[in-house]
């Protein structure tokens, strides 16, 4: 395989970082990734990132766990072993309803939290053990590193970038 | 400055004065006598609908479960010779319907009454709350919140009517007030109400009332006066901080006295049940209903142009608002209603049994109104921010806390003989009209953005960062 050559370009300042995503975006080029230490706001709108379907995901968990709760608490109570608890009522589902709201709403949250976090990991791609992924560790600290692959375009990349503020420009062969 | 336009001031005065006739119809209407009752009911009875016989039904089993004084001179009834036993009981049951009938106009002004006093209270809580956690978003909805406010002083001159009226025995809605019932020797002595003496009597309802209202018009007075001495004082933030003092102190005398109102105003128009999280039931649903009348008059406001610097953030928030604390009400109205079907002690049961009975449809549709539509609607946060979604939403969300302030009253007054009508629909837009004519022309008095706070800047740069803003600029940060 013909191997890659990318742009890594250092900043240290989330403003700086901001400016210089849209000057590349404007000019055109694809930003492969960017690493930050932490959460910049309006970054993913500047790199022009789709808007995460987490939350639909979560809604729909949650409606399969309320349905899980009341199939269970429908078979469990009324269908297959209907005692007289406490001279509850238990003739339909319906009758015996508020008993049974408390396991509906911790299940339906139960459902949307935790799916909806494993959701996360495996959309992410991360699990324990898996192999750090970050090109710099100074990008955990105080660095933010912006990634952009090179097509015969080295000189004129790295004159943008320069003129951004970049603090440290390096060409690297990925794999 | 906004000007407050002569078409909705028309409006709102022809709203006033149908309410008013409408109002003064019903109390004509309603019954003098014993004889007029009977042949109310004769007339419903003969138009043979399902209405008619179903009310004929519950008002039975109203009798055995209800207790007011009413049915505990039944029960001295019921325990007369058994042959006497059938006249008295139907002479009985006919002042019973008597009473709730000439209960009708009264409880239906009551109604719209703590409706649209509770809502410009919550506001005004609402607003303290904003100034004592210095939140940076809504300064720039101060001034309309402070407008909806102004409404609380008509609707507190009438409450005190409604209080002066309750002590002239010119209504019956509070049946521990009935003559005899703290006297022994009385045919209607009540000895649970009696046991009750030390809280419910009549001077101290009285002079509670006026406290609380008195209290929360002087911090309103007080508050819109410095905050319009805020936008030129420039001392520093003196005056500044003198608002934020003064709306600590309200919150706090807020929250003990809303309590207490809703014991005395709501919670005494069934004396013989109590519940202690009454208070904050009451809370919940003002507050939910409050939030969406800000968010109602923002969004007109803001279509006229009268609110340059509000934008579909501070509309997404207030959304957030009317959608969280709908759960929030959702939830005290389950808590309630649970912890009281489950253990279904009589003396707690009979609140929801008369309630479940006679009121279901309300009861229930109360529910879907108030939490499973707009939990739906307003569970997206890109509606949130469109007009359009919020306004459906929160006349729903309106439409459903006026249901619930008559579940709460109506059983306790006029019992079987609720419907919707000309004195309900006559008190709502009799009340809505003083709502907008107040609102409006205290809205026109002032400036409409608070210059000298100090987070106006910020609040005039509020952005959700989620929320793509239509018809602006986006960059706002």
């Amino acid at each position: 395989m013909e191997s890659s050559k990318v742009i890594h370009a250092f900043y240290n300042d989330d403003e700086i970082l901001m400016d210089a995503v849209k000057a590349v975006k404007a000019e055109h080029h694809h930003i492969e990734e960017v690493f930050c230490p932490f959460p910049v706001h309006g970054l993913d709108k500047a790199m022009g990132l789709a808007p995460t379907r987490l939350a639909i995901t979560a809604f729909m968990y949650g409606i399969t766990g309320l349905s899980v709760a009341i199939w269970m608490t429908n078979y469990m109570m009324i269908q297959d072993w209907p005692q007289d608890i406490g001279g509850k009522p238990n003739f339909t589902w319906f009758a015996n309803m508020p008993a049974f709201v408390p396991i509906m709403f911790e299940l339906t949250v139960f459902f949307a939290a935790h799916l909806m976090v494993i959701t996360f990991y495996m959309r992410s791609r991360i699990w324990p053990f898996k192999e750090a992924e970050n090109p710099d560790p100074r990008t955990t600290d105080d660095h933010f590193l912006m990634e952009i692959p090179v097509h015969n375009n080295e000189a004129e990349l790295t004159a943008l970038l320069e003129k951004t503020g970049a603090v440290e420009i390096n060409v690297v062969d990925k794999h | 400055m906004y000007q407050f336009s002569g078409k909705l001031k028309t409006f709102s005065l022809a709203l006033i004065l149908l309410g008013a006739i409408g109002i003064a119809f019903s109390f004509w209407s309603a019954p003098k006598t014993v004889e007029q009752a009977k042949d109310i009911i004769a007339k419903q009875a003969s138009h043979g609908d399902s209405h008619g016989t179903s009310h004929g039904e519950v008002k039975k089993e109203a009798h055995k479960i209800d207790g007011n004084d009413h049915h505990n001179s039944d029960d001295k009834h019921h325990s007369d010779t058994e042959n006497a036993h059938g006249d008295h009981h139907d002479s009985a049951h006919d002042e019973h319907v008597f009473h709730q009938l000439k209960n009708k106009p009264w409880s239906a002004l009551y109604v719209s009454l703590f409706f649209f006093l509770g809502i410009s209270l919550l506001v005004l809580a609402f607003y303290a709350a904003q100034r004592v956690a210095q939140s940076g978003w809504s300064v720039v909805l101060f001034r309309v919140m402070e407008a909806i406010t102004a409404n609380l002083v008509p609707t507190s001159i009438i409450m005190l009517f409604v209080v002066f009226a309750a002590v002239m025995h010119w209504n019956h809605m509070f049946p521990w007030m009935e003559p005899g019932t703290f006297d022994p020797t009385s045919e209607k002595y009540d000895a649970i109400v009696d046991g009750k003496s030390w809280w419910m009597n009549v001077p101290g309802w009285a002079i509670r009332s006026v406290v609380y209202l008195l209290l929360w018009n002087v911090y309103r007075w007080m508050i819109r006066k410095n905050s319009i001495k805020e936008d030129t004082a420039n001392d520093g933030g003196k005056t500044f901080k003198f608002n934020y003092n003064s709306s600590v102190v309200f919150i706090f005398i807020f929250m003990i006295t809303e309590s207490m109102m809703s014991w005395d105003w709501i919670m005494g128009l069934d004396p013989h049940w109590f519940s202690t999280l009454f208070g904050w039931y009451v809370l919940a649903s003002l507050l939910v209903s409050a939030l969406t009348v800000i968010a109602f008059v923002t969004i007109y406001l803001r279509s006229k142009g009268a609110l340059p610097s509000v934008n579909d953030s501070h509309i997404h928030d207030l959304a957030k608002f009317m959608f969280g604390f709908s759960v929030f009400w959702t939830y005290l109205w389950f808590a309630q209603f649970m912890l009281i079907w489950y253990a279904d002690i009589p003396e707690e049961t009979t609140y929801f049994v008369a309630r479940f009975n006679e009121y279901k449809l309300p009861f229930l549709a109360m529910v879907g109104m108030n939490f499973a539509f707009p939990i739906l609607l307003l569970l997206n946060s890109d509606f949130k921010s469109i007009p359009w979604f919020v306004i459906i939403g929160g006349l729903v969300i309106l439409a459903g806390h006026y249901v619930d302030v008559f579940v709460m009253v109506m059983p306790a007054t006029v019992g079987a003989q609720w419907s919707f009508g000309i004195p309900e629909l006559s008190s709502l837009l009799f009340f809505l009209g003083i709502f907008i004519y107040a609102t409006f022309s205290s809205f026109a008095k002032a400036s409409p953005i608070p210059k000298g706070n100090p987070f106006l800047e910020e609040s005039e740069h509020f952005h959700y960062y989620n929320i793509e803003h239509r018809g602006e600029s986006s960059d706002h940060h």
